[in-house]
C-alpha cells in the first residue's frame, strides 16, 4: 500500500462522506428518512460486499443472501441469548459476530462454490443458495419458519456513552459506523496483494497461473472475506429491523443485491453505494406511488443491461473525462434535446403499463365505471385512453429515434476527439 | 412393491417433463454458451398462454399454438435482447436472461394475478389408464409421457437426421466454419432458442395442469432445472436425460418416505438420542433439499458432472 492510496483528496472524499452521513439526520429530521438511510446503510455494505465478487473476482454469485442472511440469524440469536445480561457496548459488536457467521459460512460453501470460475460458479451458487433457502424451512427451532425470529435491540440497564441504540436516528449512527469501517476495509483490501490478484483472476485466470497464484485459493479467500462483509450487513439489518425472516437467505435477496451492484457499476468501487442509493429510493418512492413498481425495475435493469453494461457509475465516470477535457459543454445541448422526447416515451410507456395494470389488476378488473389512473379518472373500458397513451408514446418514440440518432452521432464524434485527444 | 412401482412410473413421467425442459437448456448452452436463467419463464408462459387458449377453444388446439407462441416469443426476445447483449460478453448475457425472468414473473403478475389460475385437464384425458395394485394411474400420466417420449424421438431425428441438424451440430462446435460455409450462425441461433424455449413452452402446456399454473412456478422449477444440468454435465443432451429422470424419481420416492435417521439407525439396533432435530427429520421432510444435497456431492467427487465433458 503506497501513499498515493491515501492522498489527501481521497481522505477529503472519504471525511466528506462520513460527515456528510452523520450531518444528514440534523437536517432531514422525519422518521421516514432515517429509516430510509438506515437501509440504504445496510444496503451499500452488502452491495458492496457482492461486488468484491462480481466486479473485483468475476464471481457471478446468485446465492449472496445466504451469508447476509446467516449473518443476520446469527446476530439475532446471539441478541436474544444475551438478553438483559447484556449492554448496548455489547449490542453494538454484534454485528461482528454476524461477521464471523458469514466467513464461516464461506468457509464451508466457498470450498464447495469456488472449484469453478465462470458460469458454473453461477449456477452452483445458485443451487447453494436454494439448499440453504430450502434448509431454513426445515428447521423452524433456528430459522423462526414461516414467523421468522424476533429480538430487542436494547438491552442492559446503562447506556454506552449515552446511547442506547433504542431511537431510530442512534442506530442510525451505529449503521454509519460500521458501514463507514467496512467500506475502508474492503476498499483496503482491494489495494493489497489479495485484491490485486483478484481482478488478475478475473482478467485472465491462465497467466495468474503462470505467475505462480492458485486461482482457485484466491476465488475462495475472496468468497470468505466477502461472506464476511455480508454477514456484517445481514447483523446490521437484525439490529435495524428486530426482526429476522427466512426471506433474508432465500433467492429473492440474492437478485436483489446483484441487481443492485449492476445497476450501480460493477466496474467502480463506489458503484454498488450509487446502486444502494437509487435501487432504495426508487424501492420506496416508486413503490408508494404504483405496485408495479418491480415491473419498471426489471425493465430498467434490462435497459442497463443493454445500453449502459457499466452502471451509473460508468456514466458519471465518462461524462467527468469529458469534463477534464473541456468537452462537456459540447455534449449538453444534446443530452438536453434528447431528453425531451425521452420524457414523452416515458410518459406514453407508463400509462399503458398504469392502464393495463389497472384494468387487469387494479380496481378496473371490479368497477365497471371510470377508474383512477395516474391522477385522471379514466373510462378503462372505451378506447380513448388507450389510444392517447400510444399516440404518446409513438410521438415519443419517433421523436426519440430522430433526435437519439443525431445525439448518438456527436456522441461518437466527441469520443473520438476525447480518445484521439489522449492518444 | 406397489409403491416402488407406482412411484417409478411417477418418477419417470415428472423427468421426462424435466428432460424437455433441460434439453432445450442444454442445447441452447452448448451453443451460444448462454445460460438462459429464463428458461423456466418459457415454461410458466407456455402454461399460461394454453389456459388463455383453453379458456376460448379448449384443451387441442392450445397444445399446438402455445409452444409456437413460446418459440416466437423467444425467437424475437434472442434476436432484439439477448443478440444486443452478446457484444458486452457472457457476463452480461446471463445477466440479461435474469432480468427477463424478474420481468415474465411481474407480466405474469400483471395479467393473470397472483393467484393460481384454474387450468385443467381435458375431460377427454380424465380418466384411469389402468389399475395396478389397487392405485389407479390416470390417463393423462400416460398422455404425459406419450407427449414427451414422442417430442424427444421427434428432436432426436431431427439433431441426427435432417439437413438442418447437420448444420446446428457443426454450428455447436465450429460455428466461424459453418459461417465460412455460407450459413447464417445468427439465425441457426435465433432457431435453436426459439426452438429451445418452446420445448419449454411445451412441457408448461402439459405440465401446467398436471400440476398448478402459478406465477411461482417458474422459480420453483428453474433452479431444479439448473441442478440437472450440472449435474448431468454442461451441455450433455444425454447426461441431462439421466440427470432428469434421477432428480424425477429422487423427488417422487422422497416424498413418499416417512423413515428418519434416527428409524434407519434403529434397524441396526443402535438407538439415538431423543431430541436432535437432525436425526428426526423424516426424508419427505427432507425432499425439496435432496436434488441440491445430490449436486453438491456431484461436484466434490465428480465436478464435471455425470457426462460432462473435461474442462480445459
Amino acid at each position: 500500500m503506497n501513499s498515493a492510496t491515501f492522498s489527501r483528496g481521497r481522505l477529503a472524499v472519504w471525511g466528506g462522506c462520513l460527515a456528510l452521513a452523520f450531518a444528514l439526520p440534523l437536517v432531514l429530521k422525519s422518521g421516514f428518512v432515517i429509516s430510509l438511510l438506515c437501509q440504504i446503510g445496510i444496503m451499500a455494505v452488502f452491495s458492496l460486499s457482492y461486488n468484491m465478487l462480481l466486479g473485483q473476482t468475476g464471481l457471478l454469485s446468485f446465492g449472496h443472501a445466504v451469508y447476509y442472511g446467516l449473518g443476520a440469524f446469527a446476530t439475532i440469536h446471539l441478541l436474544n441469548a444475551i438478553g438483559k445480561g447484556g449492554s448496548p457496548f455489547t449490542t453494538a459488536l454484534l454485528p461482528f459476530v454476524g461477521g464471523l457467521a458469514g466467513l464461516l459460512a464461506g468457509l464451508v460453501l466457498g470450498y464447495v462454490t469456488t472449484r469453478k470460475a465462470g458460469t458454473t460458479f453461477a449456477m452452483i451458487t445458485l443451487g447453494i443458495g436454494e439448499m440453504v433457502a430450502a434448509c431454513s424451512l426445515m428447521f423452524p427451532a433456528v430459522f423462526g419458519g414461516e414467523g421468522g425470529v424476533s429480538g430487542n435491540r436494547v438491552v442492559g440497564k446503562e447506556a454506552f456513552l449515552g446511547f442506547t441504540w433504542g431511537p431510530q436516528v442512534e442506530m442510525y449512527g451505529l449503521i454509519v459506523l460500521w458501514a463507514f469501517v467496512c467500506t475502508v476495509a474492503m476498499f483496503a483490501l482491494t489495494q493489497t496483494p489479495l485484491g490485486r490478484m483478484a481482478n488478475a483472476v478475473r482478467d485472465n485466470p491462465e497467466r495468474a497461473e503462470f505467475v505462480g497464484y492458485d486461482t482457485e485459493r484466491v476465488r475462495f479467500l475472496m468468497v470468505v472475506l466477502s461472506g464476511f462483509f455480508a454477514g456484517v450487513a445481514g447483523g446490521l439489518s437484525a439490529l435495524n429491523y428486530e426482526i429476522v425472516t427466512a426471506e433474508t437467505l432465500n433467492a429473492h435477496t440474492s437478485g436483489i443485491v446483484l441487481l443492485i451492484a449492476f445497476v450501480g457499476g460493477i466496474g467502480f468501487f463506489y458503484g454498488p453505494i450509487i446502486g444502494a442509493i437509487l435501487v432504495t429510493l426508487m424501492q420506496i418512492v416508486i413503490g408508494g406511488m404504483t405496485h408495479a413498481w418491480l415491473l419498471y425495475f426489471g425493465l430498467f435493469f434490462l435497459f442497463m443491461v443493454l445500453v449502459a453494461p457499466g452502471g451509473i457509475a460508468s456514466l458519471i465516470a465518462v461524462q467527468r473525462n469529458l469534463w477534464q477535457a473541456g468537452l462537456f459543454g459540447r455534449m449538453l445541448p444534446h443530452y438536453a434535446a434528447t431528453a425531451l422526447p425521452v420524457l414523452i416515451l416515458l410518459a406514453g410507456l407508463v400509462g399503458l403499463i398504469e392502464l393495463g395494470y389497472a384494468l387487469l389488476a387494479g380496481e378496473g378488473a371490479t368497477s365497471d365505471g371510470p377508474v383512477r389512473v395516474m391522477g385522471m379518472m379514466l373510462d378503462l373500458k372505451s378506447p380513448q385512453p388507450w389510444l392517447s397513451a400510444m399516440a404518446v408514446a409513438a410521438l415519443g418514440l419517433g421523436l426519440t429515434r430522430w433526435i437519439g440518432g443525431r445525439m448518438r452521432e456527436a456522441w461518437n464524434a466527441t469520443l473520438s476527439t476525447l480518445h484521439g485527444d489522449k492518444a | 412393491m406397489e409403491f416402488v412401482v407406482i412411484s417409478l412410473l411417477n418418477g419417470i413421467t415428472y423427468g421426462l417433463l424435466l428432460f424437455m425442459l433441460s434439453s432445450g437448456l442444454t442445447l441452447i448452452f452448448s451453443m451460444m454458451g448462454i445460460l438462459n436463467f429464463a428458461h423456466a419463464s418459457f415454461y410458466m408462459l407456455g402454461a399460461y398462454f394454453a389456459y388463455q387458449i383453453s379458456t376460448w377453444t379448449g384443451f387441442w388446439p392450445g397444445l399446438l399454438v402455445a409452444p409456437l407462441l413460446v418459440g416466437a416469443v423467444g425467437a424475437a426476445i434472442e434476436r432484439y435482447g439477448l443478440r444486443r447483449a452478446h457484444r458486452y460478453g457472457h457476463v452480461a448475457e446471463l445477466l440479461f436472461t435474469f432480468g427477463l425472468a424478474f420481468v415474465v414473473e411481474e407480466v405474469v403478475h400483471l395479467i393473470w394475478g397472483k393467484v393460481a389460475v384454474d387450468y385443467r385437464i381435458p375431460v377427454e384425458l380424465d380418466g384411469t389408464l389402468f389399475t395396478l395394485y389397487d392405485t389407479d394411474f390416470p390417463i393423462y400420466k400416460g398422455f404425459m409421457m406419450l407427449v414427451s417420449v414422442g417430442m424427444l424421438v421427434a428432436l432426436y431425428a431431427l439433431l441426427t437426421r435432417t439437413r438442418i441438424g447437420l448444420i446446428i451440430q457443426a454450428a455447436l462446435t465450429r460455428p466461424d466454419m459453418v459461417e465460412a460455409l455460407g450459413h447464417n450462425v445468427p439465425r441457426i441461433f435465433m432457431l435453436v432458442f426459439g426452438g429451445g424455449t418452446a420445448l419449454a413452452g411445451l412441457a408448461g402446456v402439459i405440465g401446467g395442469n398436471a400440476f398448478v399454473t402459478e406465477p411461482g412456478m417458474a422459480a420453483a422449477v428453474g433452479s431444479i432445472v439448473f441442478v440437472i444440468v450440472v449435474v448431468g454435465g454442461l451441455g450433455s443432451l444425454g447426461g441431462a436425460f439421466i440427470a432428469s429422470l434421477l432428480i424425477g424419481c429422487i423427488q417422487t420416492f422422497s416424498v413418499g418416505l416417512t423413515i428418519s435417521i434416527t428409524d434407519v439407525f434403529a434397524l441396526i439396533g443402535v438407538e439415538l438420542p431423543e431430541g436432535s432435530q437432525v436425526a428426526r427429520l423424516t426424508i419427505t421432510q427432507m425432499a425439496p433439499v435432496l436434488p441440491y444435497l445430490l449436486m453438491v456431492a456431484i461436484l466434490i467427487f465428480r465436478p464435471r458432472g455425470l457426462m460432462g465433458a473435461r474442462e480445459n
